[in-house]
């Protein structure tokens, strides 16, 4: 299995610059091609791929050794697809936990996605059941990598979701019908792979004060109550931090600025309201 | 039902409802202008708190291990503007050394 990991991201390292590259040149040149965006999700998560299989597959493993069924297990992954609070729900039934305590926890994990959804819920069209199946693509990975200076690119989150969502259940599924004979991802550093991942996205959007305040309130909130809250309620008490956008808003440096501009022109500006906003930041 | 099924099918309801609340019910409304700032340091703020508990929670206690020398080693990575694939690769590969030379 380490050697199937270690092969998959050899492959990648050797395809990925060109056509990382080839995306970046479709994107900026085309935005009007159709199938451009979907491809780009998909390009934007493939360095993960690896790391979610090997999670997939530990999750598939640790459930057996939880005595949850195959076909349960398959279930979860398919319905759920959130890792953390799958593990959470695991973990809390292997040590004989009730189900009402793994609810809580996977739950209290989870409640994350409902600020997400709505910060990218302009993102979903269509009827209700439409909305309801695609916003299930939602995930920390596809929501961090569509973002667009806080609008998100529809075409990359659905891309980018399917495929992680592609690579979780055949992971998960592996994981149930091969048993524990398989290598741990920690062994590989993949757990190391996913904070990382999130810094490298968080890095671009660190260009004003209130965003470095957001980022550096958020971090602290979600530490200091670590040690003191159930797994989960950290992160959602985090969110809390993007309130500091209710303080006087300052004024960026025009060169700031104007790149800003030139990037949202870029992407898929539907709400007017967005652009208005700058003017008026910029003379407070 | 086991205890697994009931936490399986309650967790899998539960998250669909969570995920799909904002897109249903906010779907083509345009939010007023504090919410939309608001809500656009939710990524700064959200992914800094994950790239936190991420790295340094275990359970409920902080720790130092080999994740946080991983992301240390991808911070740098990052300063020198390498590629996502790079940063995820040298962060893994940094966690998995210091790992197998204990």
């Amino acid at each position: 299995m380490r050697g199937l990991f270690l092969h998959t991201a050899a492959s990648v390292v050797a395809s990925m610059p060109k056509s990382a590259q080839r995306t970046v040149a479709a994107v900026s040149a085309a935005p009007a091609q159709p199938a451009s965006g979907y491809r780009a999700g998909v390009r934007a998560v493939l360095p993960l791929i690896p790391a979610v299989l090997a999670f997939g597959v530990s999750f598939g493993v640790l459930a057996q050794a939880a005595d949850m069924s195959a076909a349960a297990s398959i279930v979860m992954s398919a319905t759920t697809f959130a890792g953390s609070a799958q593990f959470a729900v695991v973990s809390v039934l292997g040590a004989g936990g009730t189900a009402a305590a793994a609810i809580v926890a996977a739950v209290l994990l989870n409640a994350r996605y409902g600020p997400m959804g709505l910060a990218a819920a302009d993102v979903f069209k269509g009827g209700p059941l439409r909305r309801i199946l695609e916003a299930q693509l939602l995930v920390d990975e596809s929501w961090a990598l569509s973002n667009r200076d806080g609008r998100f690119d529809r075409r990359v989150m659905l891309g980018a979701g399917g495929f992680l969502y592609v690579g979780w259940n055949a992971g998960t599924a592996v994981g149930v019908v091969a048993g524990d004979s398989l290598a741990d991802p920690a062994t590989l550093g993949l757990d190391a792979a996913f904070p990382a991942l999130f810094l490298a996205l968080l890095a671009p959007l660190l260009r004003s004060r209130t965003s470095v305040a957001a980022a550096l309130l958020g971090a602290a909130i979600a530490l200091a109550l670590t040690p003191i809250t159930p797994a989960g309620v950290p992160v959602i008490a985090a969110t809390a931090a993007c309130l500091v956008g209710l303080a006087r808003p300052r004024s960026l440096p025009a060169g700031a600025q104007a790149g800003e501009a030139g990037r949202r022109q870029g992407g898929q500006s539907r709400h007017a309201g967005g652009h208005e906003t700058r003017p008026q930041e910029a003379s407070t | 039902m086991t205890a697994a099924w009931t936490a399986v099918l309650v967790v899998g309801l539960a998250t669909i409802a969570i995920k799909a609340a904002g897109p249903v019910l906010a779907g083509e409304r345009e939010l007023p202008l504090g919410a939309s700032r608001v809500l656009n340091l939710l990524a700064p703020a959200l992914l800094a708190a994950l790239v936190a508990t991420q790295a340094f929670a275990s359970d409920e206690s902080l720790v130092l291990d080999e994740r946080g020398a991983g992301l240390l080693a991808g911070a740098v990575a990052i300063l020198l503007r390498a590629p996502l694939l790079v940063v995820v690769l040298v962060a893994a590969a940094t966690a998995a050394g210091l790992r197998a030379m204990t």
